[in-house]
This record gives structure tokens, C-alpha cells and sequence, in this order.
């Protein structure tokens, strides 16, 4: 596949852009791969890039059953960002952040990384030790963080009700280096990659089931497109890992939430970089077409519908009004939600199962996006090497029978609090 | 989403809290404690889950609702299956 460049822009503008080549290789089954990934979002095809270009193995199949990035990676708000506090987290986000802002050169195909802060704003004393203890952790593990006070708030978002009887802003936790990126992009962009090396993108190829060898390890997959033999099989489909497991006998510490999202009509520029309320749930960016990108809560019962009800559409409303006023006076134009993955603890799990052959990539909750590129970055590196990646070895799925759990929020053993 | 509460009628599910699948019941073992705590089948389908009318009567109640469509065939007392 050729380059993208200035000069092949150019070229192709002189042959009024009738040259240009498919973007990834839509390819058939064959019988039998190395590795197959089963789920075509951004985490299973930059698991196969990464099988390919760091691990050499190129006998890889990414297995879709609709169309590739429609689902979870179709229905986030884009954010990137690593402020996190606990250390099985931070360098593994960091690790993310850092291979974000090398994606677009990395992959040769412009992933809209556009850092411009994410601020997280506090509203109460006790708000501000959060904050500064928070930021301080990140600082610790080499991660930018600024404790910014009121007025500096205020230079950068000037709009936001400062003065509320209730949740005054005092201040907020910046991290300059985050921001957002364009989701479709890192999607294609990654099985571009992917495909270049060799991998087979297959879409509309539904998983029914896995083949077993007498000791029962998984040695292939049964799918709507006849049966695939793999040397290992790696599940990449968070928000419905546990039907994926379920065929294998095997029960997660997961339930699948939903959680909704919403754009208003375009405006001009107006909201820099990333603003999350800190009384409420509530977080807002724009997107490069000018749309006010805002989400809450999870709507907080297991579903799988991919849409969630009015109570949330109402209690994030009520956020941005309480947050910035002026968002009343925006039209909005859809709303949407995804199945999240919510583990008990609320941190991912990357991992090798019980059963031999079969690796679990799953329970990203409602953060997998940021994690895209370390995700595919430390299952390539555990499905290649058999052993995990440090920066991602705490996101073991025995550590809730351990108790070795990754509680950023400190919430306790039920999804819906995560 | 509203619920038929069998004390209130049907409610909006905003008055509930909710706790999740109600199958799982505490185990007598120590051994099976984590499984009790931590796995879920986590169904595409129909789920009985235990709602808790806080905003109402204030009573536990079982409900059978599809998480694929939202669709709610039953709700009853959760007294009724003894818990």
C-alpha cells in the first residue's frame, strides 16, 4: 500500500483522485492462522499491528462480526489522557499517551491527536487534596500534572459558572498532554498497519463457538464463516467478553453496562481541550467539527442494548447546566451509548485464561479508548512472548480471588459503581 | 424503562436502586465466597435482577427484563423467593 503524503495528495489531485487504493485488505477466511483476534475495534486490530510489526508474527486473523470499529470503538467520546493515581494503572496509561502522540507518524495515517488538557475541576476543599494528591502520584510516575487555582481556570474557560452557591469552582487538576482523538481514524489506521503486514481483517464473521482438543484447550474457532483453526485465540470485544467466555465455560468478574454519550449541533471554537465537573458526573469536549461531545454516568443496569434511558439524559443535563449554562442554549443532535465491560474493580484485565490457548483482553469499563494503543501494544506482547508485558502484569484476572485489586476509585465489588 | 412494582404499579426506574443479578445467593463454604462476590453470567437475554424501590415502598422486588431490548416480563416481592 502506498504512502500517504504531501506528494502522493498531489499526485493523486492531478488524476483527479481516481487512483486512490483501498485503504486495508478486506480479506476470506482462510483454514487456519497463527493467532486469531476475535473483535475488529481498535484493541484487536492494534493487537494484530503489533503481533505483526513488533512480534513478527504476520499469520494473524482479526475476526469482526459487523463491520470493523462499529462498535465500542464507534461509540466513545474520544478522550486520551494518563491521570491516574494507582501504580498498576499509571505507567501502563502513561505508556498509551506516549505511543498516542506518535500514532499518526508510527502508522502514516493522521489519528487527529489533538492535546489541549484535559482539566478535571474541583469545587470544595476536600475536592483540592483529591486533586493534589492525585496529581501528585501522577508527577511521581513521570506524568504532567498542574494544580491550577481559580483565576487560572478562569483564563482558560471563562464561561463556566465559577460563582455556583453550591459547587463554587476552586480550582482543577490539569494534565496538558491530554486531549482527544479522532476514533474512526485510529481504527482504520491501525488495520492499515495491520493489514499491510499481512493480517486478515474479515468482517461480518460472527464467533459461535471455540474448538477444543481433548485436553480442552481452545485450538480454533467456529464462526459464521465455517470453521478457523489458531495457535492461539485472543478475545479484543470488551462489552461482550462474557458471551465470549461463556462458550468456553468460563464466568468473568464483569456485567455489561451501558453508557450513554451526546453531540450537540457545531460550534465555533469554544471548549479547550477536555472539562469534567467535580460534584457531579459530568465531562465535555469539542470535536474538530465543532460539536459539544459531553457524557455522565452509566445508566447503572446490565444491558446489551446499546441505548440507555432518560434518568442519565436527565442527570447529565442537569451536570452541564450546573457546570456551563451556556450549554442550554445548544441544540442537541444525537445521543448514543455503548456496552462497557465494568469489572469488578473498574481496571481492565489482560490476561492468559484457564484454559490453554485463550487470552482475555476485556473489562475496560468505560475508559478503553485512551488505552487503545497499550492495549494492542502489552496482548500482542503476551499473546507472542506467553508471559505479561510489566507495564500491563497487574491486570491479572486471578486478582480478584487474590485480592490484588486495581481500585482507582475505591468503590468496592459492584460494576455499577466503577 | 419503568418497572411494574407489584406494591406501586409501574414507576419509572429512576425510584429504584438497583443491585444486579439476583441468582447469586451467599454461600455457606469460604471457598465459594469469591465466586459469589465477583462472577456474573452476565446473560444477553433475560436476567432476574434484584431492584430495591427505595423512592416507593421501599421493598425488594425480582424483576425479569431482557437486557438486550429493556423489555420487563415480570416483577414480584423478592420475599417471595424467601430472600
Amino acid at each position: 500500500m502506498s504512502r500517504f503524503s504531501l506528494f502522493s495528495l498531489a499526485r493523486n489531485a492531478l488524476f483527479r483522485h481516481q487512483h486512490w487504493q483501498p485503504t486495508w485488505r478486506d480479506a476470506a477466511p482462510r483454514d487456519a492462522y497463527d493467532v486469531v483476534i476475535i473483535g475488529g475495534g481498535g484493541h484487536g486490530l492494534a493487537t494484530a499491528y503489533y503481533l505483526a510489526k513488533l512480534h513478527g508474527i504476520n499469520s494473524v486473523a482479526v475476526l469482526e462480526k459487523g463491520w470493523i470499529g462499529g462498535g465500542n470503538a464507534g461509540r466513545n467520546t474520544t478522550i486520551i489522557r494518563s491521570n491516574y493515581g494507582l501504580a498498576g494503572n499509571a505507567p501502563f496509561y502513561e505508556w498509551s499517551l506516549k505511543l498516542w502522540e506518535g500514532l499518526a507518524q508510527d502508522l502514516n495515517y493522521n489519528t487527529m491527536v489533538s492535546q489541549r488538557g484535559v482539566l478535571n475541576l474541583f469545587h470544595s476543599d476536600g475536592g483540592r487534596d483529591a486533586a493534589a494528591r492525585r496529581g501528585n502520584a501522577m508527577r511521581l510516575h513521570g506524568i504532567d500534572a498542574e494544580l491550577l487555582d481559580q483565576p487560572a481556570v478562569r483564563r482558560l474557560a471563562p464561561y463556566l459558572n465559577f460563582d455556583h452557591a453550591r459547587f463554587p469552582i476552586q480550582g482543577g487538576l490539569l494534565q496538558r498532554r491530554g486531549g482527544t482523538a479522532r476514533h474512526d481514524a485510529v481504527v482504520w489506521g491501525y488495520a492499515r498497519g495491520a493489514s499491510e503486514r499481512g493480517v486478515d481483517i474479515v468482517q461480518n464473521c460472527e464467533v459461535t463457538g471455540y474448538l477444543r482438543d481433548r485436553q480442552g484447550a481452545v485450538v480454533g474457532v467456529q464462526t459464521s464463516r465455517g470453521r478457523i483453526r489458531a495457535g492461539k485465540v485472543g478475545l479484543a470485544v470488551a462489552g461482550n467478553s462474557s458471551r465470549l467466555a461463556a462458550m468456553a465455560d468460563l464466568r468473568l468478574p464483569i456485567e455489561s453496562q451501558v453508557l450513554q454519550a451526546f453531540v450537540t449541533e457545531a460550534l465555533k471554537p469554544v471548549i479547550p481541550g477536555v472539562i469534567t465537573f467535580g460534584a457531579g458526573h459530568f465531562y465535555i469536549s469539542q470535536s474538530d467539527k465543532g460539536g459539544l461531545v459531553f457524557g455522565g454516568d452509566l445508566d447503572g443496569y446490565n444491558s446489551y442494548a446499546q441505548r440507555g434511558n432518560l434518568p442519565v439524559v436527565e442527570d447529565v443535563c442537569e451536570g452541564g447546566m450546573a457546570l456551563m449554562p451556556m450549554l442550554g442554549r445548544a441544540h442537541l443532535l444525537r445521543s448514543w451509548a455503548g456496552v462497557c465491560d465494568m469489572s469488578m474493580d473498574g481496571s481492565p484485565i489482560i490476561d492468559r485464561t484457564p484454559i490453554d490457548g485463550l487470552y482475555l483482553n476485556g473489562g475496560w469499563c468505560y475508559g478503553g479508548f485512551k488505552a487503545t494503543p497499550a492495549s494492542g501494544w502489552c496482548f500482542a506482547h503476551l499473546m507472542a512472548t506467553g508471559s505479561p508485558h510489566p507495564i500491563a502484569a497487574d491486570y491479572r484476572l486471578d486478582r480478584f480471588a487474590s485480592g490484588y485489586l486495581i481500585d482507582e476509585k475505591g468503590q468496592g465489588a459492584q460494576a455499577n459503581l466503577h | 424503562m419503568r418497572i411494574p412494582c407489584p406494591y406501586c404499579g409501574d414507576r419509572d426506574h429512576h425510584e429504584f436502586v438497583y443491585r444486579g443479578d439476583a441468582e447469586p445467593s451467599r454461600p455457606d463454604a469460604d471457598d465459594e465466597v469469591f465466586a459469589y462476590v465477583y462472577l456474573r453470567d452476565n446473560p444477553a437475554g433475560w436476567l432476574k435482577e434484584h431492584w430495591y424501590h427505595a423512592q416507593g415502598c421501599r421493598q425488594w422486588i425480582i424483576v425479569e427484563r431482557d437486557t438486550r431490548t429493556h423489555e420487563i416480563a415480570a416483577a414480584r416481592s423478592a420475599r417471595e423467593d424467601g430472600r
